[in-house]
């Protein structure tokens, strides 16, 4: 019944930093940017957490990039995770390459399930999951959800949202979807992106970083995999976006209701 | 030669409105690539929506049988791939609604083609399209270039019109294959509304945390404009309202002819998916709140004391 569980965490700019573009286009100013692990990979994390206390088992946890991304596997082995990979790779990360490299991690991992955030706040594809279901040829279950609440009771137990059949075998996944609510059940191994409403990612604790210190972290080299690491989404130029013009403020609904009459005429 | 798929979606026996702006996309491609336009359809007693595509001048695969009943990535994507193979497909798009989202993808790997998602513009110039799309939450707009022979792609419906009439396409049945699947399609649970679509209405009224999860006074404004309910995270991760109400980064994003933004503080998550509306209205208690820096018309107030005002106006002025 044990799950192996494989989580993918991104190191990305943390959401609430001021993204600027570059004077001339080639990337964004990245002083003064915090960086964190991407926030649906939190919730990937804890949703592997929660299926392991649940079922027994043991999550992974893997990262691709240079060595500062080992700070966000850190993060996930003490939230609890139990052993992290760390693959090495400094050339640039389209989600083409990302599912060819963690594809070869998969292999060698032989996970029953794959847990990925459903896209990273960086870039903003929703790719990588869809990609790498592809080529494993492995069913997928994207934008996983649930129906309770984040104040609910079985939130507040930890309840996994995602439903392991008894014999082990199939995983129930809850999709939102364009005009209501889909439920898939998966045959294992499988592939799960996790949407925001999944679960509340724990707080590591100060034991469980004391911990995570000792845990193994193994290191792998990207290019000795035998995955094309030929980036296939190439940035040619980055801007901003036009900036909009706001900041009138009106005294009272009155005013309101003859701006938008008389001079938006949106009423 | 470049041609162009256009993936489209059916509901409930009917064209998705978001398909005939991804069929819209599509038209650009074409005329600048010079390649032929096509777009397939695939479900199960889908003939009558794949007719209504026909006037587009888009040949129309109809992919009607049973094993695509569901919506199922695992089974839709096959069916594309091959289906770009025999037309010899440069370009598969589709709608970035949580369909294309998911088979998209899909479909683009098994393609071995690089995709760029939520597209706002084709870019670039000649042969070479760079596809515009926004990241960072939108803080950014990048032009990508996919190097791949084949590209994949999703459009931002809000940023493409609609496809216009063109000459009437050939309905042809598309060729289905489907391997044996792993996933099981257990349930859908449509969730009813007498509201608009969210991304297709004129007047979108969201509440946030402000509202304290009671969303009435919001409701009542939304009916008397015609309007849809949206929200932020924050109200959505309360529990106070479904999930599909989210406007924001991971949500939906809107660009209607006003946006109401009621208790909503603004964080720049939520404002990616709403600051192409036209006009912004922020009604919200705390003076400093970072919505008014990109609303059009703030009011600093309660919005349970200012929207049944607004209500009241509305009824009263526009004879709605």
């Amino acid at each position: 019944m044990a799950l192996k569980i494989l989580v993918t965490v991104k190191r990305v700019e943390d959401p609430e930093s001021k993204i600027r573009v570059k004077p001339d286009g080639s990337g964004i100013v990245t002083d003064g940017v915090n960086y964190k692990m991407n926030p649906f990979d939190e919730i990937a994390v804890e949703e592997g957490l929660r299926l392991k206390e649940a079922h027994g088992g043991e999550v992974v946890v893997v990262s691709i990039g240079g060595e500062k991304s080992a700070t966000e596997i850190r993060a996930a082995l003490a939230m609890g995770a139990d052993r992290g990979v760390l693959v090495r790779h400094d050339g640039p990360l389209d989600p083409v390459v990302v599912s060819a490299i963690l594809a070869k991690v998969t292999e060698l991992e032989k996970p029953d399930l794959i847990l990925l955030g459903k896209q990273s706040i960086d870039d903003d594809q929703n790719q990588a999951g869809q990609y790498l279901a592809a080529r494993l040829g492995l069913p997928q279950g994207t934008f996983a959800s649930k129906t309770e609440s984040l104040e609910s009771e079985a939130e507040q137990k930890k309840v996994p949202g995602l439903k392991l059949a008894a014999d082990g075998k199939r995983l129930e996944v809850l999709r939102e979807i364009d005009g209501g609510l889909e439920t898939l059940d998966l045959s294992l191994p499988a592939v799960v992106t996790v949407d925001l409403r999944l679960n509340k990612p724990r707080f590591a604790s100060l034991p469980g970083i004391m911990k995570a210190k000792k845990k193994e972290l193994k290191e792998l080299q990207a290019a000795s995999l035998g995955a094309d690491l030929t980036p296939k989404v190439v940035v040619r130029a980055l801007a901003s976006p036009p900036a909009r013009k706001g900041g009138l403020k009106v005294a009272d609904v009155e005013e309101l209701w003859k701006k938008l009459h008389e001079e938006a005429k949106v009423l | 030669m470049s041609n162009v798929l256009i993936i489209a979606e059916a509901f409930k026996g009917q064209v998705r409105r978001a398909s005939l702006h991804a069929l819209g996309a599509g038209q650009q491609l074409a005329r600048r690539t010079g390649g032929t336009l096509h777009v397939v359809l695939l479900g199960k007693g889908i003939g009558e929506a794949a007719k209504s595509l026909a006037g587009y001048g888009a040949t129309v695969h109809a992919a009607d049988h049973d094993a695509l009943a569901a919506p199922l990535a695992e089974a839709h994507a096959p069916v594309v791939a091959a289906l770009a193979r025999a037309i010899g497909a440069t370009y598969v798009g589709a709608a970035a609604t949580t369909y294309g989202k998911d088979l998209t993808p899909r479909a683009a790997a098994l393609l071995d083609a690089a995709m760029a998602t939520e597209v706002t513009a084709f870019a670039g110039e000649g042969a070479t399209v760079l596809f515009r799309r926004p990241m960072w939450a939108g803080n950014v707009l990048a032009d990508v270039e996919l190097v791949t022979a084949v590209k994949a792609f999703t459009i931002r419906p809000t940023e493409y019109a609609q496809a216009t009439a063109g000459a009437a396409g050939e309905v042809k049945a598309a060729a289905v294959e489907v391997p044996a699947l792993k996933t099981r399609y257990v349930s859908f649970k449509e969730v009813k509304s007498e509201r608009p679509e969210l991304t297709e209405a004129r007047v979108v009224v969201s509440g946030g945390r402000g509202t304290k999860g009671d969303f009435k006074p919001l409701e009542a404004l939304a009916d008397a404009l015609g309007g849809a309910l949206g929200a932020s995270r924050a109200a959505v991760d309360a529990g106070w309202v479904p999930n599909d109400w989210q406007v924001g980064q991971t949500g939906k994003v809107v660009a209607p002819d006003l946006y109401v933004a009621a208790g909503i503080s603004g964080a720049i998550q939520h404002v990616a998916g709403m600051k192409g509306s036209k006009v912004i209205v922020a009604i919200n208690k705390d003076p400093e709140a970072p919505i008014f820096q990109i609303a059009d018309y703030g009011l600093v107030g309660d919005l349970f004391k200012v929207l049944p005002e607004l209500v009241a106006k509305v009824k009263a002025g526009s004879g709605h």
